[in-house]
């Protein structure tokens, strides 16, 4: 099935709201290898400036790519999920996530493009606190192997 | 914590030490946990082989997160990123031995830019393959 050209432009409603807590944080500074006390403990983390342990960078994807999976994943788009791989990502900070955010993200389909056999479709993913402040923007491209089959 | 580099002392051109950061099928499983990416190519080399791949490969995500962690070390702060974006242009293969893999992360600071931010350009390598190109990230320092 061809992938639907109609989604393009189209924006996913928000996700439940996704509450960051230290907890999460640590295990992912773990899991990344990243010893920053910044991570993991909260007076290090306000004696750099910041309310509370602040998650590392890569840290959002957590929450954007089940937004944008969820996207990509709408059976109205056909997109063969088992064909996709990761091609390119992008985040623009507004600023640091920190444990106590409660925040939601919002996926548009930006594009869908044809290159050779390939598929890529280029989705933003807004983060916002419940309280309506923008933390970052994750952009995404997913690369369907092969095209239409 | 480390001292942070000082915009004025960044000269545009000038190389960051390079780093290595290792990675084994353990670092797979404990990210595929954080991240909540279970992507079997991640951690069952039976599929991962039987899809074409030379064996378990490493998340993007996971990868992208070592060049974060190579940017954030040298600015001393790990808030301090504006923009990061990569592609991914090679996998990062991850035999199951007690050596695991290495990504080599290096960058060269591109651009001084307006309210003192730095723009890096960054390479990552793994077992001589290009990981990640097209990498930048951008960094305020004080």
């Amino acid at each position: 099935m061809p992938v639907n050209q109609d989604f393009a432009g189209r924006t996913f409603p928000a996700t439940k709201p996704y509450e960051v807590s230290r907890v999460k944080i640590a295990e992912f500074a773990d899991a990344i290898g990243d010893p920053s006390p910044v991570y993991r403990d909260k007076d290090a983390a306000v004696a750099a400036g910041y309310p509370d342990v602040i998650a590392p960078p890569t840290f959002p994807i957590v929450v954007t790519m089940a937004s944008s999976g969820a996207a990509a994943a709408d059976p109205g788009l056909g997109l063969n999920y088992a064909m996709v791989v990761h091609g390119e990502q992008r985040f623009e900070y507004t600023r640091p996530l920190h444990a106590g955010d409660v925040v939601t993200a919002q996926s548009t389909i930006e594009s869908i493009r044809s290159v050779g056999s390939n598929t890529l479709l280029n989705t933003r993913t807004d983060l916002q606190t419940v309280a309506g402040e923008h933390v970052c923007a994750a952009f995404s491209i997913i690369v369907e192997r092969g095209g239409a089959g | 914590m480390t001292a942070q580099v000082k915009y004025a002392d960044v000269e545009v051109g000038s190389d960051l030490p390079a780093a290595s950061f290792p990675v084994s099928r353990l670092s797979l499983v404990k990210y595929c946990g954080a991240s909540g990416d279970f992507n079997v190519i991640h951690w069952n080399e039976r599929i991962a082989t039987s899809v074409g791949l030379p064996n378990v490969i490493a998340h993007g995500m996971f990868t992208m997160a070592q060049a974060g962690r190579y940017i954030t070390d040298w600015a001393g702060d790990p808030g301090a990123m504006t923009e990061f974006g990569v592609r991914f242009s090679a996998p990062v293969v991850v035999p199951d031995d007690d050596t695991g893999a290495t990504i080599e992360v290096t960058g060269t600071v591109e651009e001084k830019l307006d309210g003192n931010r730095v723009a890096i350009a960054l390479t990552a390598r793994s077992a001589g393959a290009k990981v990640l190109t097209r990498a930048r990230a951008v960094v305020r320092l004080p």
